[in-house]
């Protein structure tokens, strides 16, 4: 009977983050398949009260390491509780979530418990007795299905591609688990999260549509001038009234580097693509930017596409949106924002 | 911080992100259609890392840049020829397959192996770089798997930034989810930092460090031992390209108006 181990972290507040639930629900999936028996884990600030949180998901015991040491992520002392977890639980299979605190630290504790491990998976089945998994290759271009017969074999799961579980909460009864952190694992020192002023974040996870913006918008335009300051205003009023989450094309984000004039709420963060991110959106909105390939990789998440461009022939135009309009972008996202703006 | 840095760059080859990649079936588990034809462009989040590693030895008086590039032997060589214009470094080459299927711990053991087997070696001087992911496997696991093997327990992933002490303490900046930076700070070397895109331009091709640079290339190339990777545990079923071409329908003499209320709708649906 397979050892199914669903490893979650809380947050900051020491609820659970949207990817563990995520993450559970693909666990005890997985667990129902294979007729295995789940075992819960968690880590972080609060982690016992958290369990209770999860009571009802029919796992047959819960572990928690709550210590002080684990309140915030680092990479030494999450990995020792992990570790700690991984092994008093004698998992043969790791459900985790695939967030940043987990893609930081589970690869070292995979090392220590002997395990393989792969990362942003984005589906998962047992099927007599084995376990199958789908992950992207070559920056979301090549989809491979494969297993691996090793145990313990850790599974970090992609936010996104699963429902949240949901269930009734309860007494989880959490066994906390042990763990001596050392000082050298210590070294460390988080002091906190940085994060843009509320009306200044453009990087917004949830939001329903992503507006994708390149560097056409600091070209010259018609009247032979750059406006970008103009573009910034534009840009700033639509993402207000449409509550879209702002990306952008490399070569949008290398002008700043380069020190050349750009708009000023635009980062590496932004970047969409190749080396940038590859969001979850239901839509997307690209303008001024043409839809190279490895621009277009970082949409393989974006359900519906359309595009503005003053080329018809844009790469977008070639099969990688569902609309493209041949417009000048100022103009209508000028009109597009004072429709939003305007009651419905 | 007195003697400076060690900081060695982990980053190989990937395809040029511009070329068309279609999976086959080989003997030895999934691969690349022409993969050996395929022109070669330096893992871009290594090339951040390899960017920042220069920026920072330049900084700190002593310190010294490798990097360390699993590769085939042929393809590297031609890699190095534009690699080694941008910046100061020492190659260590290793000799193996560089794709995107290979198992990322096999790939971190020979890694470790070679970084622990550079001559003068000194741990507690040890900054180990590398991109927070690479655009071939893009795992995300393989630069902790290194610091591992090596025993090293300060990492940080999806680094934008660091900040050296005169002390040789550091701050960083990681990225985590919502466009924030999670921000630590820690004692000094060693550490693991595996880079995003940082904050450094691309350098400009500099004939002379390219010269500088190729008088330790070949002979690195030449003594490049053989690193056995390959899919090790991994029991592949499938490799697609899921079809996905879309049928785009070009507005092209639309209005103004009609165009943007046609989005709008769209965007309110």
């Amino acid at each position: 009977m397979a050892k199914i181990f669903a490893l979650l972290h809380t947050q900051a507040d020491g609820s659970f983050p949207k990817a563990s639930l995520e993450t559970l629900a693909a666990a005890v999936n997985l667990n129902t398949q294979l007729g295995g028996t789940l075992t819960v884990g968690v880590l972080g600030l609060n982690a016992a009260a958290a369990a209770d949180a999860v009571a009802g998901c029919g796992a047959a015991a819960f572990l928690a390491v709550g210590d002080q040491a684990v309140s915030q992520p680092r990479y030494a002392t999450d990995a020792a509780a992990a570790t700690a977890l991984i092994q008093a639980a004698g998992a043969e299979l790791v459900v985790a979530p695939n967030t940043s605190r987990f893609a930081r630290c589970l690869p070292g504790a995979a090392h220590r418990v002997g395990a393989q491990i792969d990362t942003h998976i984005v589906a998962l089945c047992g099927e007599g007795g084995a376990v199958h998994a789908q992950r992207w290759f070559y920056r979301q271009r090549i989809l491979g299905s494969f297993s691996r017969p090793a145990r313990p074999w850790l599974l970090l799961v992609d936010g996104g591609v699963n429902p949240a579980w949901q269930g009734a909460a309860g007494a989880a009864n959490a066994r906390p688990v042990a763990v001596a952190f050392t000082a050298e694992e210590q070294r460390t020192t988080v002091k906190g999260v940085q994060a843009p002023a509320a009306d200044a974040q453009t990087i917004r996870p949830d939001a329903a549509l992503l507006f994708v913006a390149g560097a056409g918008w600091t070209k010259k335009q018609k009247d032979g001038q750059a406006h970008i300051g103009e573009a910034g205003v534009l840009i700033q009023a639509f993402l207000r009234n449409a509550k879209a989450s702002l990306g952008s094309s490399k070569s949008l984000v290398d002008i700043r580097s380069e020190g050349q004039d750009t708009l000023n709420f635009m980062s590496h963060m932004n970047q969409v693509g190749q080396t940038g991110s590859t969001p979850r959106h239901p839509k997307g909105l690209s303008t001024c930017c043409h839809g190279e390939e490895p621009h277009v990789v970082g949409w393989r998440f974006i359900n519906e596409r359309r595009a503005v461009n003053l080329d018809p022939n844009c790469g977008w135009a070639q099969g990688k949106a569902d609309v493209v309009y041949v417009a000048d972008a100022f103009e209508v996202l000028n009109k597009v924002t004072a429709m939003l703006t305007a009651v419905p | 911080m007195t003697n400076g840095f060690q900081i060695v760059v982990c980053g190989s080859l990937v395809p040029d992100p511009l070329q068309t990649l279609e999976p086959v079936t080989t003997p030895q588990g999934p691969g690349l259609k022409n993969e050996t034809m395929l022109p070669s462009v330096l893992d871009p989040w290594s090339a951040h890392a390899l960017f920042e590693a220069a920026h920072l030895a330049k900084q700190v008086a002593g310190s010294k840049v490798w990097l360390v590039s699993l590769g085939p032997k042929a393809k590297l060589q031609q890699l190095m020829m534009t690699v080694a214009q941008k910046v100061p470094f020492e190659l260590v080459a290793l000799d193996g397959s560089a794709s995107g299927f290979t198992d990322a711990h096999g790939v971190a053991a020979a890694l470790a192996d070679a970084i622990g087997a550079i001559p003068g070696l000194d741990k507690s001087r040890l900054l180990v770089f590398g991109g927070c992911a690479s655009a071939s496997r893009d795992a995300s696991v393989t630069m902790q798997l290194v610091g591992e093997r090596l025993g090293i327990c300060d990492q940080f992933v999806g680094v934008d930034e660091i900040h050296v002490q005169a002390d040789g303490a550091f701050s960083v900046l990681e990225r985590i989810e919502g466009g924030e930076y999670l921000a630590s700070t820690c004692a000094g070397a060693p550490a693991v930092l595996a880079w995003a895109t940082g904050n450094l331009p691309e350098p400009p091709n500099n004939p002379q460090i390219g010269m500088g640079n190729m008088r330790g290339v070949m002979p690195a190339l030449q003594k490049a031992k053989p690193a056995a990777v390959g899919v090790g545990g991994i029991a592949y079923a499938k490799t697609e390209i899921p079809a996905q071409k879309r049928q785009t329908r070009i507005v092209k003499d639309a209005s103004t108006d009609e165009i943007a209320r046609e989005i709008v709708e769209w965007i309110r649906q």
